[in-house]
């Protein structure tokens, strides 16, 4: 049976994107059918994150329309195996995502994956409210800080109003929490909000923490999701996140700063 | 803990507050729908109610709200007009303009 993630967050710029890209990267590694398709209607980034920019002919829009079937949107990985992208249009705008044909849309790909990854736009306006509607599990995105965290207790009040499985009565969305661009060392100096903290305001199960991480900004530079770059921090952490969404026992790591000697600086350059 | 800190006073971190803000701000913003909406409304009711007694400039009333951890404050100041001036005026006229009383 197919599941629906929505990664959203309600803020922007906290990695929601970054996060799509990894995850759905992630379980396409793990064997799972996966295909992340990109909400955010006139914003198109995806594309690039992924590293397909240049070869999207067809998008989401052009699907629900009836313009373009759907295979012809779906752009296959060329990495990963199992692993797919539906890019957005970056002409049209939110009104062009129906709830009727967001729903058509989905169901045919469930036919066809494992996981569809929707990566919500910023906001609770119509675009995120399609994001999340139909989904099965949520991952909240979010950074240790002020208002990136109470847009994301405010996005989770949207969950648990907003959803089809609200509005249906059905079993609550699944909320998972990723918390991104965590610097230890800040948290450490008692300038950054701890894991703990964030955990206690939004109350929601931990699924990951990513540290600040330079690999994030080289990965999007070339257009790779940063799980791939398996060296640097933020990808492992990625892995270790994908692991415990499937289940598995994983322990979290990056959370205290990494001691330095002399040796360590010099022969691990890249974090 | 590092001696650094043991001369430090005992001063709450900024991330410390974050999270204290942030608790009170979401205990509030749970609650009963967001932040007060009625409170527009609740101005113009209780100046309509001010408003037969005595006569008011409605630039000169004031509507806060001080949000709390344990209880908020609803503060509504209304400046009235000088008592003294208002009430000659008024006795003036209904005598046609008579004695000022002392």
């Amino acid at each position: 049976m197919a599941k629906v993630i929505v990664m959203t967050s309600g803020k922007g710029g906290v990695g929601k994107t970054t996060s799509s890209a990894a995850f759905a990267t992630g379980l396409a590694l793990r064997g799972f059918k996966t295909v992340v398709v990109d909400f955010d209607v006139g914003l198109r980034n995806l594309d690039l994150i992924m590293g397909c920019e240049r070869r999207v002919v067809f998008d989401f829009i052009n699907v629900i329309n009836g313009e373009a079937k759907l295979n012809q949107a779906l752009i296959k990985d060329k990495r990963v195996e199992n692993l797919f992208i539906l890019p957005t249009s970056q002409t049209r705008d939110k009104d062009a995502l129906s709830r009727d044909g967001v729903e058509k849309v989905l169901d045919e790909l469930k036919k066809e994956f494992d996981y569809i990854i929707c990566d919500s736009p910023a906001g609770i306006e119509k675009g995120a409210l399609m994001a999340l509607y139909f989904a099965d599990h949520a991952i909240v995105v979010t950074n240790p800080e002020v208002s990136s965290v109470r847009d994301s207790d405010r996005i989770l009040g949207v969950l648990a109003s907003k959803s089809r499985r609200a509005e249906k009565n059905q079993e609550p969305v699944q909320e998972h929490l990723l918390l991104t661009r965590y610097d230890p060392e800040r948290v450490e100096r008692g300038d950054m909000l701890k894991v703990e903290d964030v955990l206690e305001i939004l109350a929601i199960p931990l699924l990951g923490v990513v540290p600040e991480s330079p690999a994030v900004l080289r990965a999007s530079n070339v257009g790779m999701p940063v799980i791939l770059d398996e060296k640097s921090n933020a990808g492992q952490a990625y892995l270790d996140a994908v692991a415990r969404f499937l289940g598995e026992t994983v322990e979290h790591r990056f959370m205290k700063p990494e001691k330095k000697g002399l040796l360590d600086r010099l022969l691990r350059r890249t974090a | 803990m590092s001696i650094f800190n043991f001369f430090r006073t005992q001063k709450k971190t900024v991330a410390e507050e974050a999270k204290e803000r942030l608790q009170i701000v979401l205990a509030h913003e749970r609650g009963a729908g967001s932040s007060p909406d009625y409170l527009p409304m609740l101005q113009k009711e209780l100046l309509d109610v001010i408003k037969k007694y005595v006569r008011i400039d409605e630039d000169k009333v004031e509507v806060k709200l001080e949000r709390g951890g344990d209880f908020s404050t609803l503060e509504v100041n209304i400046e009235l007009p000088p008592p003294a001036v208002a009430a000659q005026r008024r006795r003036q006229a209904a005598a046609g303009g008579g004695v000022r009383p002392a």
